[in-house]
């Protein structure tokens, strides 16, 4: 089991609907966030193209942070969803420089934070709260290893690419294009 | 109070239960479950049903409470049209709303000169009594009919009851005559109905979809920029027509930078297009469609390449997209917008994207419009309310003939010495509408301010209006309080429940209860016979095959269709309330009052060498100025930016993220300044700014000086001679880098 996000560029529309529903549902404190939205503008006027991602931690499965914890804070879990437990975390940082995308932040409670796919939401058989909040239905969360599931394919059908592959952190974030 | 570290527990709660065993979790089981048959409600309390204040859109939602019973989130109803399950990010954050600590928190009345802010609280009572003992000397004084309503969403609705009680029909919402008004007349001269809201428009089967100035997507209009999701999904086209590159015109196959201003012209050459290659729906013209000849007439000389010299854009672009319109005919949707209060000749503008559209055959057509329901819902009884000596059309003075709304413009400027109407207003309720930021021309709405006998203001928050009132009323949020039943029209008849998920705070109080009571005080209690407010429900649901029990379980009822087919069929063939029973490419109506009868195109004004027109917009997690200080919300955006183009940039020596102010035409300065964005998505001769920034009242802590209002650089408004609507993209600005006090003497 891998479990993995598509995110559909053509339909996203940049609302950060997804960044307000993290924050409600896992309690994320005001003024940081565990999913965010980049706008990527080429061209000139009036020759442009523009790129919406929502985007969060890639979950990968060759994790820097992981292997850069010194207490073992970080972890793999379920479906390789890379968690990280706050009372082992001492928050050292060494996770957040590591990381590629700069998924992480330092909560004020003196731990490192992160998107968690809503793993609690997961094992109630639902699916992430940015998934299930999204209103273009940008967002496609399951199980690449099962090649029947929804995502398995969509990765099939359409063009993608995952960010900054030269880090070699092999990320289970699809930007479909 | 304590919302972060109540929040914090919670979330060490949750990461609890990560530590724990996964045993249940593992295997196909978990993915099975991934359907999405999984139920919300990590709560063990039962959710309370809403439907969403937020804005105009009102998507139906459910209220979720944590352990400790306190409000946690709110998720979208799944049976709801609006939303189909999925609020927006401001639907999302409505929790910020109820937690904000700046709300009003008790009655307050005045003490010091109107506007310097010095208020005493008050018991509601005294304020009730300050209220009714003021109505009644105005009444006297000068007649009921000068004290006007000016509301903005679902507490207005018993408050008009008690208006009319009072013999005033005065009752406007800005959403009129600042917003969808043209539209509403335009496609009501044109097919005999207007669009009302949400608009039936069927983007989810279109095969092409045209925006025209309409930025979906930036509005989080909810349902419908699902549907462009969809439409986008399954391959639909997108022309986008936006002098600035928009987010929908990112998605977009065409993205037409059309110069501000010229979309008419745009408009009239896709019609001359359209008819000379003879790409329009014959059939559906020469049935239902009355002047074709003359339109045909009228558009001949209107050519591509005429439009080209208007409008910059090629004239095989136009044309290419023409085709493109009618290849999709009749599955294709000139959307109609929604804010369209631009120039002064919008009604016309809207005619013309309706004549398009007729043309087209998309009315009453799968992937055009739909033909929308809604429910009937029964009033409660009450005595008949007294006649209206004066109606709100008496203070117009026979102007704007086609306005169909009480124009909250007119009810400004109607306040003032002078009205050329029959009377002056003398008295404003104002309820959930900060008239500061949402009017053109600030400094016209304080004058008018100045001049009156009493200003009610009823809100949550401390608005720039509240500091101006006579006497404040402190409304509960949306998720404290029972509300009338949302019945919208829709695909199919639905209405909506809201009940209160939490006691309202502080001494705020549901704006039933505030119109019941004022009612009580005035005399007036024959007009709110009810008992309570789920008495006042229940007799409506009972009597719509549901009750307030039902209804509190579901939140949502769908009611089966009972006018026909969704679109027009052999069973429901087209049918057109207009004079004429047909579609009226030329209008006897505007000829008859003068108007042209068929739109036309007129130049505006440009902007004076080192000035840039102001345009304006939204973004998806702000409403207006009445998001800005919600703490969820501004969170994701604390302030907007004046965006630039590189070269102006330039010229100005201008950096990123700069501060500066704005100057308009007329010397108006922005209080406060903002910072610069620097875009490629932005013409040269344009600015643009997010509207609803820029609060100058300091009781609002997160939103108090962050950004510019664009309110305050509209004092050019060109009112729509045809139903009055204020045009206000016809204002010019310029930057100001340093002492902007200098200018202002100046």
């Amino acid at each position: 089991m891998r479990f993995a996000m598509a995110v559909d560029t053509r339909k996203c529309v940049g609302c950060s609907d997804c960044v307000v529903a993290c924050q409600t549902e896992n309690d994320v404190p005001i003024g940081y966030c565990r999913d965010w939205i980049v706008e990527v503008n080429d061209g000139t006027y009036p020759q442009l193209e523009m790129e919406i991602r929502s985007e969060r931690c890639n979950h990968c499965t060759n994790s820097p942070c992981v292997r850069c914890c010194p207490t073992g804070a970080s972890h793999y879990s379920d479906g390789g969803i890379v968690l990280v437990t706050p009372h082992k975390c001492i928050g050292c940082g060494a996770c957040i420089a590591s990381c590629p995308y700069d998924a992480r932040y330092p909560h004020p409670k003196g731990y490192v934070d992160k998107c968690t796919f809503c793993l609690h939401r997961v094992k109630e058989g639902l699916p992430p709260a940015c998934v299930a909040v999204c209103p273009t239905k940008c967002l496609t969360f399951g199980d690449t290893d099962d090649p029947r599931s929804e995502i398995s394919l969509l990765l099939k059908k359409r063009k993608f690419k995952r960010l900054i592959p030269e880090a070699g952190t092999n990320p289970n974030l699809y930007f479909l294009i | 109070m304590n919302r972060r570290n109540f929040i914090r527990i919670s979330s060490l709660g949750a990461g609890g239960a990560l530590l724990g065993s996964f045993g249940a979790a593992r295997g196909t089981s978990l993915l099975d479950k991934l359907t999405g048959k999984g139920e919300e409600g990590n709560s063990r309390l039962r959710p309370t049903p809403t439907y969403c204040e937020i804005c105009f859109w009102k998507c139906a939602g459910w209220v979720y409470k944590n352990d400790r019973g306190e409000i946690w989130k709110i998720i979208g109803n799944e049976k709801d049209p609006h939303c189909n399950g999925r609020l927006c990010p401001r639907g999302t954050g409505g929790v910020g709303m109820y937690y904000d600590t700046d709300r009003l928190k008790t009655p307050l009345i005045r003490t010091g000169p109107r506007g310097n802010q010095v208020f005493r609280r008050a018991s509601w009572d005294e304020a009730f009594e300050f209220i009714a003992k003021k109505l009644d000397f105005i009444s006297k004084k000068y007649g009921p009919e000068t004290v006007a309503l000016i509301t903005h969403g679902s507490g207005g609705r018993l408050l008009t009851t008690l208006m009319k009680a009072y013999g005033s029909d005065a009752v406007a919402g800005p959403s009129y005559a600042q917003c969808k008004g043209p539209r509403e007349v335009g496609f009501e001269l044109t097919f005999g109905s207007g669009l009302e809201s949400p608009e039936p428009t069927d983007i989810r089967d279109t095969r092409c979809l045209v925006l025209i100035g309409s930025h979906l997507g930036e509005n989080m209009h909810n349902s419908q920029v699902q549907e462009m999701a969809d439409a986008i999904g399954h391959g639909a086209t997108l022309i986008t027509v936006d002098p600035r590159f928009s987010t929908a015109a990112g998605k977009s196959k065409y993205w037409l930078p059309i110069k501000p201003a010229t979309d008419i012209a745009l408009l009239l050459a896709w019609m001359n297009v359209i008819i000379t290659n003879e790409w329009y729906d014959k059939e559906f013209i020469e049935k239902y469609a009355a002047g074709f000849d003359k339109l045909k007439e009228h558009v001949a000389p209107f050519t591509p390449e005429w439009a080209y010299g208007i409008t910059t854009i090629d004239p095989n672009v136009i044309r290419e997209t023409a085709r493109e319109m009618a290849q999709a005919s009749p599955s294709v949707l000139i959307h109609p917008g929604r804010h369209v209060t631009w120039y002064g000749d919008d009604t016309q503008r809207a005619r013309a994207v309706a004549i398009l559209n007729a043309l087209l055959g998309s009315w009453g057509r799968r992937g055009g419009f739909y033909l929308p329901e809604s429910q009937e819902i029964p009033e409660y009884p009450h005595p008949p309310f007294p006649p209206v000596k004066k109606s709100w059309q008496d203070s117009l003075g026979g102007r704007y003939p086609f306005a169909d709304q009480p124009l909250a413009n007119a009810i400004i400027d109607g306040s003032l010495p002078g009205n050329p109407g029959d009377f002056q207003y003398r008295g404003w309720i104002v309820n959930g509408s900060n008239l500061i930021m949402t009017m053109p021309d600030t400094r016209k709405t304080l004058r008018a301010i100045q001049e009156l006998e009493l200003l009610v203001v009823i809100d949550t928050m401390p608005m720039e209006i509240t500091g101006w009132a006579d006497v404040v009323l402190p409304e509960c949020t949306y998720l404290e309080r029972y509300d009338v039943l949302r019945n919208d029209h829709h695909r199919e008849p639905v209405i909506a429940l809201r009940m209160p998920a939490a006691e309202p705070k502080y001494d705020s109080k549901p704006g039933w209860w505030i119109a019941r009571e004022l009612a009580h005080k005035m005399g007036y209690s024959e007009y709110f016979a009810w008992k309570n407010i789920e008495e006042f429900l229940d007799y409506k649901l009972k009597r719509m095959d549901s009750s307030l029990e039902e209804m509190k379980k579901i939140g949502v009822k769908k009611y089966e269709r009972t006018s026909g087919d969704l679109f027009f069929s052999a069973e429901n063939p087209p049918a057109f309330e207009t004079p004429s029973g047909k579609i009226e490419l030329y209008s006897d109506q505007l000829a008859m009052a003068g108007f042209d009868p068929m739109p036309r195109y007129t130049p505006h004004p440009e902007p004076p060498e080192g000035f840039y027109r102001l345009n304006y917009g939204r973004t998806p997690a702000h409403t207006f100025s009445r998001t800005s200080n919600n703490p969820n919300l501004s969170a994701i955006m604390a302030e907007n930016t004046i965006w630039v183009h590189p070269t102006v940039a330039a010229n100005w020596q201008l950096k990123e993220g700069q501060s500066v102010w704005l100057k308009n035409q007329d010397g108006a300065v922005t209080e406060v300044p903002a910072r610069i964005r620097i875009t490629e998505r932005i013409r040269w001769d344009s600015v643009y700014i997010v509207h609803g920034f820029g609060h100058t009242g300091k009781q609002l802590s997160r939103a108090f000086r962050k950004g510019v209002s664009d309110s305050a650089m509209i004092t050019n408004v060109m009112i729509d001679p045809v139903m009055g609507g204020t045009g206000m993209r016809g204002n010019f600005v310029t930057f100001v880098t340093e002492n902007p006090e200098k200018e202002v003497k100046a």
